[in-house]
């Protein structure tokens, strides 16, 4: 059976700068993404980030995702893509469906020391009638499309929620040479940073405030050809007699997300319920150690944020796997987390990052509560 | 109807593979290899790619990165392909997928 160090599960920032790490202190690295590219989300965002330079402000996503894989490829990380892990088992067993060249899978048995679980998180959905017609996609899901397969989800774009991830992918929509017709928004005010609000409003785009969408419209191609929207009240309900129809040919949700759970469930490491943080999450302590000894977490996973965070994060996940491997003394991992710690202290500034710094220390605080020390996967 | 992203602020287009031709439920269309083969159906104006198994409803493109499976199509004779994470190989056949179509 193939035997590895530290399998990292995801190659987005956070899987990325775990595998990096772990491999810099001399760990062998398996690290598995069942996408086609290494990097996760980055690639798709092609917008600058905000905070400060030695957060990598100013530079774009895709930049950073390249950084990565470049340490990743000088570092002696195996990488397989177009591989999914679809099971975790006690003595740290896994079985992964590998993709081969050839296009084929094959289904691979592995055993590695320790479990890094980085994978991300998914868009959530709303349910209206006709949610489902072809032409109905999560914001993220146009954005991929854009952004890296450069192709248009459709001409006229009609735009679901007005967070950050709604705000950027309408401009980036428009960027690519979409139509984005209208936003719509049920809240009495926008929900992401004022900035980007204002270059979708320069554009002449409306932002439909207190409105929703009721109903997807289906054309006689059996794909979405408009959609009805309504005024809400202040219980969220829409209001008989409000409606109005758009024309349009795509509908995009952007209504959050939350991190995607399967395989820390799999794993049986223990759970808790955080909204903030988009839903339920592993417990994890300031390793990223979760429950289950040897199972770490990092990014998305352990509650939607965002590049950078997951990036830190992963790193210390890769730092807490050398130090168990003995490739680490005890002394020298914990300086080093303590300098990401500080990072990832300023890194959760801010209107949205404060409340996610206190959700952290919540989380903490319930895993030295619940657990102390963790036990091996049942 | 051509959706390609030709011109953009801040993103280089070019695609890295070469031209290839592709068959979707006997139509011969373009595609380059190596792009997602869910991306070159959709340039081709291609939106649905599957129908589902109880009430027939067409379903296609959803979350882009493999996670739904609504994009799932016949593929070179294999059914349940998650068309947004596979690749384009020159001369590929794909076929919109009935139900959980068995595959040949
Ligand atoms: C669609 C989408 C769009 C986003 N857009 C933005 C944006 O524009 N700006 C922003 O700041 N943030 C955005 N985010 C937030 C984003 O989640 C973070 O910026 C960052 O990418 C999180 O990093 P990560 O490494 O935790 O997860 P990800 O980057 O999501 O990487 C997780 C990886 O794990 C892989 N994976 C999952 N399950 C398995 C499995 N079983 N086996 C193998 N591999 C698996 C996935 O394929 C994926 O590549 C977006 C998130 C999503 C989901
Ligand atoms: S669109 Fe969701 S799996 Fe392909």
């Amino acid at each position: 059976m193939l035997e590895k160090d530290v399998l990292v599960i995801g190659a987005g920032p956070a899987g990325l700068a775990a595998s990096i790490e772990a491999g810099k202190y001399g760990a062998s690295v398996l690290l598995v993404d069942l996408n086609m590219q290494p990097g996760g989300q980055l690639f798709k965002q092609i917008h600058k980030f905000f905070g400060s330079s030695a957060h990598r402000s100013g530079t774009r996503g895709y930049d950073i995702g390249k950084q990565l894989l470049k340490e990743a490829e000088e570092s002696d990380v195996e990488i397989w893509m177009q591989s999914t892990v679809i099971g975790i088992f006690p003595g740290n067993k896994i079985a992964i469906e590998k993709g081969l060249d050839s296009g084929e899978k094959e289904m691979v048995t592995m055993q590695a020391k320790k479990i890094i679980i980085a994978t991300g998180a998914s868009e959530n959905a709303i349910r209206f009638k006709g949610w489902t017609t072809p032409g109905v996609m999560g914001a993220g899901a146009a954005q991929t499309m854009i952004n890296v397969n450069h192709v248009k989800p459709g001409q006229k774009i009609v735009m679901l929620g007005t967070g950050n991830v709604g705000l950027i992918v309408s401009y980036q929509l428009m960027q690519a040479g979409c139509d984005v017709v209208s936003l719509i928004e049920a809240a009495p005010k926008i929900g992401g940073y004022a900035v980007h609000a204002a270059k979708i409003r320069r554009a002449g785009v409306p932002i439909r405030l207190q409105h929703t969408i009721i109903e997807a419209k289906k054309g006689a191609d059996g794909c979405v050809c408009g959609c009805v929207i309504a005024q809400v009240d202040e219980h969220f309900q829409p209001i008989p007699g409000t409606e109005e129809t758009i024309a349009c040919d795509t509908i995009a949700l952007a209504a959050g997300l939350k991190p995607t759970m399967d395989l820390v469930k799999l794993a049986g490491c223990k759970l808790t319920f955080n909204g903030p943080f988009g839903g339920y999450i592993p417990l994890h302590n300031e390793r990223m150690e979760t429950s289950c000894e040897g199972v770490f977490v990092a990014g998305d996973t352990t509650g939607v944020e965002e590049a950078n965070t997951a990036l830190e994060e992963g790193k210390i996940a890769g730092i807490s796997a050398a130090e168990d491997l003995g490739l680490l003394t005890a002394d020298a991992a914990s300086d080093k987390r303590a300098e990401i710690w500080d990072r990832l202290h300023s890194l959760r500034l801010g209107p949205f990052g404060e409340r996610r710094m206190i959700e952290k220390e919540v989380v903490m605080d319930e895993y030295k509560e619940r657990i102390g020390t963790p036990s091996p996967i049942q | 109807m051509c959706l390609r992203v030709d011109h953009h602020v801040i993103l280089d287009c070019t695609h890295v593979g070469d031209e290839v031709e592709i068959t979707v439920d006997g139509k011969v269309i373009k595609a380059y290899e190596g792009e997602p083969i869910l991306a070159a159906i959709l340039n081709a104006g291609i939106k649905i790619n599957r129908y589902t198994v109880k009430r027939k409803e067409p379903r296609g493109l959803f979350c882009g990165i493999g996670q739904c499976t609504d994009c799932a199509m016949v593929v070179d004779g294999k059914a349940n392909v998650r068309t947004c994470i596979t690749p384009v190989k020159a001369g590929m056949v794909i076929k919109t997928q009935d139900g959980l179509a068995k595959g040949e």
